[in-house]
């Protein structure tokens, strides 16, 4: 399903009506073209999770909005305020907990908020803890606290969750949610995890052979839960389009199959 | 600590017994409480505080020199592609040179004076503290870096959050590696022509054949290896105090 595309509408209109406009987007590494002429919208407080295969070009997207690669061609907006948090939280390991989150504000009292974003993150406690003394999960939710205390327009995230544990999978989860609801920044979820893109996000896309193949609005009545049939039903439209053949089999067996097939 | 020094006490117990039964011969080796009375009268008589002060300022001020040019040059190529083509190939060269190899040069150059010396420590001291804090820049993790990056730092801000604090655990090991050339390179120019130092003090037992005064003075450049060893260690618990600890030197 080919995303909407407002052509009638002037430009200066357009770009307040959307955190990301890309057209005709290609990434070429090489003689290997990973986005071959992607078009993606995103509205300014949208949730949109992007599943896909493994090598399918997620995080080449990803990477393409938070300006870390120039692109090969195409048109491609992107917000000036974007955070990403990547799958390892990446913090500096000789800076403390508070001041990974500080690094780079330029802000009065850049302390003061890095604090206070930890508290968002129920780590007020650990502000003077090193990196290598946080959990997996704790080391995340500073990576967390590190990207919104920039207020973000845009916040990317790179299978955040896919070094974690289910139960702190699923606190991850709420967490997201709440703080997404506090900042409403627009947020792109790359994620393995079906279970994962459906239960948070607002649009669901699939990326395949370069491009957005599928797109699913999701409409299910809150609070959402895996449980629900017409979350299944979803669920069964969203693996047949990753090409999940046994799709019933696969939605009849627990997520971590379900992850493992899609890897 | 206390069982590790359970050797070393074992072998001069043995010492001193093999010098009082007559089993080691005097000129060959003295006894540790010979040894120990030898120390004494040079302490008592304050040369040894003279010549050792006289070799310890070599050895800082060769360091110092030594240590902040290959810090200079590390940093012109680590942090930079221009800086790395000029400055590189010059210091792979001038590390393939075996340093005591250019004692006659430097003599020639700089007379048997203490430029020599102290050139000659700084030019062997420089090496290790490039390679170890060059290999450290170039080995600061990417990922590291491109995270700093998105969080908006300038070239600046990120070469002293991200770049330095990276490269400073290998600082830490070339430092060591400079400490001990040092005093090896101490050593070495100390044996050429000295009217000062630990060395003089070897070189004018040797010709008196005062073996007593010859292993004191080796003790104490074993000394001095050992404290400077320490002194780094400690700088390096303090500035590296961020590095989760190794099992064993927690139980330490
Ligand atoms: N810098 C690069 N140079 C060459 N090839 C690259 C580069 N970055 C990515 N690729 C290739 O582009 C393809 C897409 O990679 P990408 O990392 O975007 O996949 P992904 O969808 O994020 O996969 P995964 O789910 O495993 O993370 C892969 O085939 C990869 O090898
Ligand atoms: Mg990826």
């Amino acid at each position: 399903m080919p995303v909407r595309i407002d052509r009638g509408r002037p430009r200066a209109d357009a770009d307040s009506q959307r955190a990301v406009r890309a057209r005709g987007l290609v990434q070429r590494f090489g003689d290997r073209t990973v986005l071959d002429g992607l078009d993606l919208d995103i509205a300014p407080g949208e949730f949109v999770a992007l599943l896909g295969r493994s090598g399918s070009g997620k995080t080449t997207l990803l990477r393409a909005l938070a300006r870390l690669d120039r692109i090969s061609e195409g048109e491609l907006t992107a917000p000036a305020a974007v955070a990403t948090v990547f799958q390892e939280a990446r913090l500096l390991p000789w800076k403390r907990a508070w001041q990974n989150i500080a690094l780079g504000l330029r802000i009065a009292d850049a302390r003061r908020h890095a604090l206070a974003a930890l508290d968002e993150v129920g780590l007020g406690d650990r502000a003077d803890a090193w990196p290598s003394t946080l959990s997996g999960g704790q080391a995340q939710r500073v990576s967390l606290a590190r990207a919104l205390v920039r207020d973000p327009k845009l916040l990317l995230l790179d299978e955040p969750f896919g070094a974690l544990d289910a139960l702190t999978r699923m606190s991850m989860h709420r967490l997201v949610q709440r703080l997404w609801r506090t900042h409403r920044p627009a947020v792109l979820l790359v994620t393995h995890d079906v279970d994962e893109a459906a239960l948070l996000a607002d649009r669901v896309l699939v990326l395949s052979q370069g491009r957005i193949e599928h797109e699913e609005r999701i409409e299910l009545p809150s609070p959402r839960s895996v449980e629900q049939p017409e979350f299944r039903a979803l669920r069964r439209r969203l693996l047949t389009s990753l090409g999940v053949d046994e799709a019933g089999e696969a939605v009849a067996a627990p997520a971590s199959r379900v992850q493992a097939a899609l890897r | 600590m206390s069982t590790r020094l359970l050797s070393p006490l074992a072998v001069l117990l043995l010492w001193e017994l093999g010098s009082r039964v007559g089993l080691i011969p005097a000129h060959i080796m003295p006894a540790p409480s010979a040894l120990a009375t030898t120390l004494s009268d040079l302490l008592v008589s304050g040369r040894l505080y003279e010549h050792l002060g006289v070799s310890l300022r070599r050895a800082a001020l060769g360091l110092a020199i030594g240590v902040s040019l290959g810090t200079a040059l590390a940093l012109v190529a680590g942090l930079s592609r221009r800086g790395e083509l000029a400055a590189d190939p010059l210091m792979q060269i001038l590390r393939a040179l075996p340093f005591l190899g250019v004692i006659p040069l430097f003599i020639l150059w700089f007379g048997i004076g203490e430029v020599t010396k102290v050139a000659l420590i700084a030019l062997a001291t420089k090496t290790p503290i490039y390679l170890t804090l060059y290999g450290g820049i170039r080995g600061v993790d990417a990922k590291l870096v491109e995270a700093a990056d998105t969080l908006g730092l300038n070239r600046l801000e990120l070469i002293r959050h991200v770049i330095l604090p990276g490269a400073l655990p290998s600082f830490f090991v070339g430092l060591r590696y400079a400490l001990g050339i040092s005093l090896l390179a101490l050593v070495a120019v100390e044996q050429i022509n000295a009217n000062s130092g630990i060395g003089y003090l070897i070189n004018e037992a040797r010709d008196f054949m005062k073996t007593d005064v010859i292993m004191v003075c080796l003790l104490i450049y074993s000394v001095l290896g050992l404290l400077t060893d320490a002194f780094v260690r400690m700088l390096e618990r303090h500035a590296l105090a961020w590095r989760p600890l190794m099992p064993s030197l927690r139980a330490a």
